[in-house]
């Protein structure tokens, strides 16, 4: 049995081999032609690591723990290989004063020159006193970090948009990165937590070219976001023609269809999911018969939730299904669903947040 | 004089906890242990949907990701009095199980190996002399001279290019490491093979539960994973049986590679295990649930005082009154406003923040406790408890690992050496072998169920008018979790969550007991305060997170806006 322990450490050509079709795969999700691998494979194995500092906030570590669930590359050759993970609260082995000095050092040394990650939000209330670590608050130390990086990767939810402590009614003021943080780039990579798919070939694009893959309006890679979850879904065809999981457990949960009226966020959320999977293991939620939350959305645990609620807005399709007609209908009623989404953006449970993408995201 | 240290952070674990010590001739006479981030997430609940808790509250921690998931959702059935299908019961079990091997193994490796373990001495090793060694504990296949030397090389790459990574700046040559060079080599070899391992387990979790951390497959009233052994788009044998096949790897993995490490490291700093008993108190609550209602278990729960075995009181269902009754949090020393100690259907709370103060408020955590008594949870206290109540698969899996320990050491020893810093590893490595058993167990339930035709995975809530209250437990990796929940016309009304890294890392109560950690630092050898390695060998032993552990609940919302820093 070989494994990928065994391929970094005992066998260079086959370890090579894995590496090069990690960095095929990259260049696939990043839509690079293969042209580019060589050079995405000569950034990704440079013998000067890029140092990166990893700030953890108001977090649940989730986001790291996806890392660890990576296999391409896996977290071993990610910070063994390819990055110097020179601050990281979770795994590195210094700790208090001597943690805090390998901070200081790595900004200093690399300045301009870093890649900082940021997990979790940011209290800004009562100065910030909800989440400190030695001695300084989560603001002071983004002010004094993020100034100095190349670029700033907010990872997750919360980095991105505040997540989860930004719900209503947001105890300690949190808000994510980007609205603190002008001057320095900040391209965000949300999810609750994101795929690591996401995460890595934002970094690998960045090594490669040395500038931030191109973002939506909200600031994420269209390599993991440019589409909508309900596009690509697998049981797409059942909403089209009109089958649906009632209630779990039903015959038609048992069936496979439509999760849409067990509450289903997949038509309003922008994402990889059906497409990238998780674990490796050619998973996501809706296969496994629950309904997506929108979890890469801003404040989706406030404008998503009731989570087993349908979201509003959506035409559903009669009960012959839209195959029936598609020849002479089908493009009008899709049409037409499309912009019920976005007018109807605004609603949930009548307390949803106004959102909605731009007509070019349509 | 004593001298007095502050850590923070402390690294290797999750979220931001702050440790403080008094050292005085070499020992620690006195210490605090500090939550220092807060997010409300109880706040944030009221008035919510209660089948979303669960979604919400799995997000306390991806760390510890399931455990807020499975406590949350056994709250709100056990407040409407909604049992749930049998196959429901056993998917969360496995989801449990299969977790909790990730989780320990994670645990041991990433964030406490570097405490035990001198990465750089590992290139004095001879590679030959380091797979004799490994043999000799075990026939794992990786216990290769070539895989030793190709390691060892590896290691030697990271120094020389001089970019050590997270491996910067830490306590190499530490007087306390005292391991020889083949262990530490053996040692990060297992290490590199423990990513992998660990990945096999989330793969195994993910096929069942969508993905990980934060699996979607659960909901109130049961579990979403349609099973139809006749459709692609659900559990069916090929899901099923991959699942079993990834498990007995990781299985493989645990009792040949983790228990056998922890075993060595044990015995090799067998002067450790008069170090870090501090509370020994113990609760542990009942799990891997048999029946719909919550009655039967696979594995015993309940309490010991005292470190005295003959003690032990059984916690026996879902609706244990003793532990439902028993359960206070006092935030004398915590930073909410207040001294009050309270049951947690009944807490109050609004944060008060007033910056470090030795003798007053010092820490974002509570200090919970059972019959006003401090408690020490995690495997150490779940073993503990079956162990004197005679269970046979904890007995046996305890017995032999303390054989394997006394035959390394060569001294006998008994289960008392386990109330210690390594102890607590000792015991989390044979919950890993018994919950990978126990696993595979569940699997086979839920499969012979399945066979019988009974495809049930969901019964509906429904939520009456009036108010309802429960309580939901899990024992989860770290130990005794249990959510505390008030539903009124079918919203939240009250959220509250008993988190095992609070029992354990909470601050001093309004009698002044200290916390598990604090008492457990007390009497630690400390070789070089500038580098206080012993602290982070003894808090690493819990398994903190502190994410967890932080957490309030105010059933008057709007208040939280007057909330004024001192």
């Amino acid at each position: 049995m070989t494994s990928n322990s065994d391929e970094l450490v005992m066998n260079p050509e086959v370890s090579r081999r894995g590496f090069l079709k990690g960095c095929t795969m990259a260049a696939a999700a990043l839509g690079l032609s293969d042209a580019m691998i060589p050079k995405l494979v000569e950034a990704a194995a440079n013998p000067q690591k890029p140092p990166v500092v990893w700030l953890h906030f108001q977090e649940c570590t989730g986001c790291t723990e996806s890392l660890l669930r990576a296999s391409h590359p896996d977290i071993g050759r990610l910070i063994l290989d390819i990055i110097s993970l020179d601050y990281h609260e979770t795994v590195m082995a210094a700790a208090g004063h001597q943690a805090e000095e390998q901070l200081q050092k790595t900004i200093k040394e690399y300045e301009g020159k870093f890649i900082c990650v940021v997990e979790g939000g940011i209290p800004t209330k009562d100065g910030g006193v909800y989440c400190k670590i030695s001695g300084r608050t989560a603001m002071d130390i983004l002010a004094d970090v993020a100034p100095k990086a190349a670029a700033v990767i907010a990872i997750g939810s919360c980095a991105a948009f505040g997540g989860i402590q930004a719900a209503e009614p947001n105890p300690t003021g949190a808000v994510g990165v980007r609205d603190l943080v002008s001057g320095t780039p900040v391209i965000n990579v949300p999810g609750c937590p994101p795929n690591p798919v996401a995460f890595l070939g934002t970094v690998l694009h960045y090594l490669t070219f040395k500038r931030l893959p191109e973002t939506d309006y909200l600031g994420r890679p269209l390599f993991a976001y440019g589409r909508k979850i309900h596009d690509h879904c697998e049981r797409r065809a059942h909403f089209d023609e009109g089958r649906f999981a009632e209630e779990f457990g039903d015959t038609g949960h048992k069936a496979g269809y439509c999760l849409y009226k067990v509450g289903c966020k997949g038509p309003e959320t922008y994402n990889n999911c059906p497409t990238a999977r998780f674990n490796d293991a050619g998973v996501w939620p809706v296969s496994v018969g629950h309904g997506c939350i929108g979890c890469s959305e801003p404040a989706f645990w406030d404008m998503m939730s009731p989570f087993y609620e349908r979201l509003p807005g959506v035409p559903i399709p009669g009960g012959d299904g839209i195959v029936a007609s598609a020849e002479s209908t089908g493009k009008k009623i899709l049409g037409v669903a499309g912009a019920a989404i976005g007018i109807h953006a605004a609603v949930g449970i009548g307390k949803r947040l106004v959102k909605g993408k731009s007509d070019d995201e349509k | 004089m004593a001298e007095r240290i502050t850590i923070d952070p402390i690294t290797r674990i999750e979220g931001h906890l702050r440790i403080d010590a008094e050292v005085d001739g070499g020992k620690i006479s006195k210490a605090w242990s500090s939550g220092q981030m807060w997010r409300g997430i109880e706040v944030i609940l009221q008035g919510r949907d209660p089948r979303d808790a669960w979604l919400f509250t799995q997000r306390i921690c991806g760390v510890c990701t399931t455990v807020h998931a499975l406590a949350s959702v056994r709250a709100v059935e056990n407040a409407l009095g909604l049992e749930i299908p049998k196959n429901a019961q056993y998917i969360r079990n496995l989801v449990q199980s299969i977790h909790c091997l990730h989780d320990h193994i994670v645990h041991f490796y990433v964030l406490s190996a570097l405490d035990w373990v001198d990465v750089v001495s590992a290139l004095q090793a001879d590679p030959a002399k380091t797979a004799a060694l490994a043999q000799s504990l075990s026939e794992w296949p990786g216990n290769s001279v070539k895989r030793f030397k190709a390691v060892k090389e590896k290691v030697k790459a990271i120094v020389d290019s001089g970019q050590l990574g997270p491996f910067s700046n830490a306590y190499w040559g530490h007087p306390a490491m005292t391991l020889p060079p083949e262990a530490n080599l053996m040692a990060v070899s297992h290490y590199l093979e423990a990513l992998d391992y660990q990945r096999k387990a989330n793969k195994a979790l993910a096929i069942i539960s969508g993905k990980n951390p934060h699996i979607q497959n659960f909901s109130v009233g049961g579990v979403t994973a349609a099973i139809n052994l006749d459709n692609e788009a659900t559990l069916n044998m090929e899901r099923l049986y991959w699942v079993k096949q990834l498990v007995q790897e990781v299985q493989g993995f645990i009792n040949q590679v983790y228990l056998p490490d922890i075993v060595a490291v044990g015995a090799l700093y067998k002067d450790w295990l008069q170090y870090g008993a501090g509370v020994t108190n113990y609760l542990a609550v009942p799990d891997m649930v048999l029946d719909t209602k919550g009655t039967k278990f696979d594995l015993p729960g309940g309490t010991i005082f005292d470190g005295d075995l003959a003690t032990v009181k059984p916690i026996t269902s879902f609706n244990d009154k003793y532990f439902e009754d028993n359960v206070v949090e006092s935030i004398a020393h915590a930073w909410y406003d207040g001294d009050w100690t309270r049951h947690p259907y009944e807490e109050d709370t609004v944060p008060k923040y007033t910056d470090f103060q030795d003798d007053g408020k010092y820490t974002w955590l509570k200090a919970p406790r059972f019959q006003g008594r401090p408690m020490q949870v995690g495997p150490l206290a779940q073993l503990l408890v079956g162990y004197a109540q005679g269970h046979e698969l904890t007995v046996k899996s305890v017995d032999n690992a303390l054989n394997l320990v006394s035959s390394v050491a060569g001294v006998q020893v008994g289960p008392a050496v386990l109330h210690s810093t390594p102890g607590r590893h000792v015991a989390r490595a044979v919950r890993a072998s018994m919950m990978a058993e126990l696993a595979l167990k569940h699997w086979q339930l839920l499969v012979d169920n399945v066979g019988r035709g009974d495809l049930e995975i969901f019964n509906p809530p429904t939520f009456p008018q009036g108010e309802q209250r429960g309580y939901g437990f899990h024992e989860a990796p770290r130990g005794a979790l249990s959510h505390w929940i008030v539903i009124r016309d079918g919203k939240i009304k009250n959220y509250q969550c008993v988190v095992p890294s609070t029992w354990n890392a909470g601050p001093r109560d309004e009698a002044g007991q200290a916390g598990p950690y604090e008492a457990s630092l007390v009497g630690n050898p400390m070789a070089d305060a500038e580098k206080p390695l012993e602290v982070l060998r003894t808090i690493h032993s819990f398994d903190p997170c502190i994410a967890c552990a932080v957490h309030m609940l105010d059933p008057h919302g709007k208040e939280m806006i007057k909330v004024k820093v001192v």
